[in-house]
C-alpha cells in the first residue's frame, strides 16, 4: 500500500505536543486573558440570528418544502389521479382516490378524471421530490414553504384543502420548473 | 414601667433598619432576577446569538416569565427522600445567601432633613469580613443537605464535591484577605473602604490577593470554571438533580444572589467600594455625594457581575484533581508568601 501523506487544507492546524509547560504557561493567566479577549470580541460582533416569524431565511430555488397541487391558467386542477406519484414515493406517503368528472365540472378539473381525495402524510414524506419527477401532468411541485407544527399526528395528513393552490393566491413554481428542466438535460 | 421601656427603646433606629432591609431585599432580589436574564443575554452575545427577546421589549420581562413558570411547575419529592431536609436545603441556601447583605456598606451616610445620619449599612460589625466568611461558608450546608436528602447517588456526589471544594477554597480565600486587613488595620468593611479613598484601591497594591480572592469567589459561588458540583456531563444536575419547580429555582436563584454578594464584597475589598477618584474636588452637598457613592458602588458591582459571566462563558471547567491542586498546592503557598511580603513592606516602609 502506498504511503499516504496527509495534505493540510489550511495552515491553521497545530501539531499536538506533550512538552512540559513553561512557567508562563503554568500561570494560565495570559491564556485566560487571551480567551477573554476573544469572547469580548464576539460580544460586540454582528449577531447571526434571524428572528424567525418576522424574518425568514431565503431558500435556494431547489429547496424542497411543502407540496402544492397546481392548477392551470384557467384555474382547473391539473391532477388526473394517475397514481404515478404514489408509486414513485419511496416513503409511501401519498394516497389518492380517483373520480370521474361530471357534466358542468369542466371549470374545476382539466381532464375527465380527477382526484377526489388526495392525501400526503407529511410525517412520512421525506421531501425527496420524486413525486414531482414522476408527475406527467405538471400537477405536483415542492415549494419553499415550511410545513407547520401540529398538535396531533392526524393533522399532519394534508388533504386537498391544504395542498391544492387557491385560485386567487397562486404559488409560483417557475424557478423550480427551471431547475427540473436543467436537471433533465 | 412598660411605658418607660417602650419609650426608651430606639424606635427610629428600628424603623430605619427595617426600611433599609426592605429596600435591600427588593433591590438585591431584583438584581439577582435580572442577573438570570443578563447571564442568558451575555452567553448569547458571546456566541453571536441574541438570546431571549420575546417576553416584553428585548426580553425584559423574561425573569418574570421564568419565575411564574417555576412556581406553576409540578413539585416532585422523591419517595425515599428525607422530606424535611429536602425542603430545608434550598431554604438554607437562599437565606444564607441573603444574610451577607447585613454588613455591606452601600454608600456614605445620608443626612435626613431632621439632621439625623442615615447609615447605609445594616450593621457595622467590627469583624465584618469574618462575619461574611462565616455566613458564606454556611451556604454549602444548603447544597450538602439538599444533595444528601435527595437519596440519589449523583446528588450525593455533587454535594460531596461542593463541600470539598468549599473547604479547599475557603482557606485560600481567608488567607488572601489578610494582607488587606493588615493594610487597613481593621476587619470592618467600612474601615477598609475608607482606607481606599481616592485612587488607593487595594487592587493596585495587592493584585495577587485580588486574583486569588476572585478565583476563590468563583469557586465559592460554584460557578464555571469551578462548577464541579453540578457537572451535567458527569452528574446529571449534581446536587439539584432531584429538585423541581420553585425549589430548583431557589437553588439557581441563590447562585445569582451569591454572585451579587461576591461582586459587592470584591468591589468593597479591592475596587475601593464607594470611593472614586476626585471625590473631594466635586464640592457637592453630602446627600448628593452619598447618592453618587451608591451609584459608583453599584457600577462596580455590575461590572464584577459581568466579569463573572464573562469568565463563565470563556473558560471550560477544571478537572477535579486540577481544582484540588490549584487550591491546596498553589493558592495557599502564594497567599502565605503574599502575607509575608506585605508584612515586611508594612514594617519597613510604612506608607
Amino acid at each position: 500500500m502506498a504511503k499516504v501523506t496527509m495534505q493540510a487544507l489550511t495552515n491553521r492546524s497545530k501539531v499536538v505536543s506533550n512538552k512540559k509547560m513553561t512557567f508562563i504557561e503554568k500561570l494560565y493567566i495570559p491564556v485566560i486573558l487571551g480567551g477573554l479577549r476573544i469572547t469580548l470580541r464576539h460580544f460586540f460582533k454582528k449577531k447571526v440570528t434571524l428572528k424567525y416569524p418576522e424574518v425568514k431565511r431565503e431558500f435556494a430555488p431547489v429547496y424542497r418544502g411543502m407540496h402544492v397541487l397546481k392548477r392551470d391558467e384557467q384555474g382547473r386542477e391539473n391532477c388526473t389521479a394517475c397514481g404515478l406519484c404514489a408509486v414513485a414515493c419511496p416513503a409511501e406517503a401519498i394516497t389518492m382516490e380517483a373520480a370521474e368528472r361530471k357534466e358542468g365540472e369542466e371549470g374545476l378539473y382539466r381532464e375527465e378524471k380527477y382526484a377526489a381525495i388526495y392525501e400526503i402524510n407529511m410525517l412520512r414524506c421525506i421531501y425527496c421530490g420524486l413525486c414531482e419527477d414522476a408527475c406527467p401532468k405538471d400537477a405536483i411541485y415542492l415549494t419553499d414553504r415550511i410545513v407547520d407544527s401540529e398538535y396531533t399526528r392526524e393533522s399532519f395528513i394534508y388533504g386537498k384543502d391544504i395542498l391544492v393552490e387557491k385560485v386567487d393566491e397562486r404559488i409560483d413554481v417557475s424557478e423550480r420548473k427551471k431547475k427540473t428542466f436543467d436537471k433533465s438535460e | 414601667m412598660l411605658q418607660n421601656v417602650i419609650l426608651a427603646f430606639d424606635w427610629t433606629l428600628l424603623t430605619d433598619k427595617i426600611i433599609l432591609i426592605g429596600i435591600l431585599f427588593a433591590v438585591s432580589l431584583g438584581i439577582a432576577a435580572y442577573s438570570t436574564l443578563a447571564e442568558r443575554k451575555i452567553a448569547a452575545f458571546m456566541q453571536d446569538r441574541i438570546g431571549p427577546d420575546r417576553a416584553g421589549y428585548k426580553g425584559i420581562l423574561q425573569p418574570i416569565a421564568d419565575g411564574v413558570k417555576s412556581i406553576l411547575k409540578e413539585e416532585m419529592i422523591p419517595a425515599k427522600a428525607h422530606k424535611f431536609l429536602f425542603i430545608l436545603g434550598p431554604c438554607i441556601f437562599m437565606t444564607v445567601a441573603l444574610m451577607t447583605y447585613a454588613i455591606i456598606p452601600w454608600g456614605k451616610d445620608l443626612i435626613l432633613p431632621d439632621g439625623r445620619h442615615f447609615k447605609l449599612q445594616l450593621v457595622s460589625l467590627d469583624v465584618g469580613i469574618l462575619y461574611s466568611f462565616a455566613v458564606v461558608s454556611l451556604g454549602v450546608y444548603g447544597i450538602m443537605i439538599g444533595g444528601w436528602a435527595s437519596n440519589n447517588k449523583f446528588s450525593l456526589l455533587g454535594a460531596v464535591r461542593a463541600s470539598t471544594q468549599m473547604i479547599s477554597y475557603e482557606l485560600a480565600m481567608g488567607l488572601s484577605l489578610i494582607p488587606i486587613v493588615m493594610m487597613a488595620g481593621s476587619l470592618g468593611l467600612r474601615e477598609i473602604t475608607e482606607n481606599q479613598a481616592g485612587w488607593h484601591w487595594n487592587i493596585i497594591y495587592q493584585p495577587l490577593a485580588f486574583i486569588i480572592f476572585f478565583t476563590c469567589a468563583l469557586a465559592e459561588c460554584n460557578r464555571t470554571p469551578f462548577d464541579l458540583a453540578e457537572t451535567e456531563s458527569e452528574l446529571i444536575g449534581g446536587y439539584h438533580t432531584e429538585y423541581s419547580s420553585m425549589k430548583l429555582a431557589l437553588y439557581l436563584f441563590g447562585e445569582y444572589v451569591n454572585v451579587f454578594v461576591s461582586s459587592a464584597i470584591i468591589s468593597i475589598l479591592f475596587l475601593g467600594g464607594y470611593n472614586f477618584p476626585g471625590v473631594d474636588r466635586l464640592g457637592l452637598s453630602p446627600n448628593w455625594m452619598s447618592m453618587i457613592s451608591i451609584a459608583v458602588l453599584f457600577g462596580k458591582i455590575f461590572f464584577m457581575i459581568f466579569v463573572f459571566m464573562w469568565i463563565r462563558w470563556t473558560i471550560p471547567r477544571f478537572r477535579y484533581d486540577q481544582l484540588m491542586k490549584l487550591g491546596w498546592q498553589i493558592f495557599i503557598p502564594l497567599c502565605i508568601l503574599n502575607i509575608l511580603i506585605t508584612g515586611v513592606v508594612i514594617t519597613y516602609w510604612p506608607k
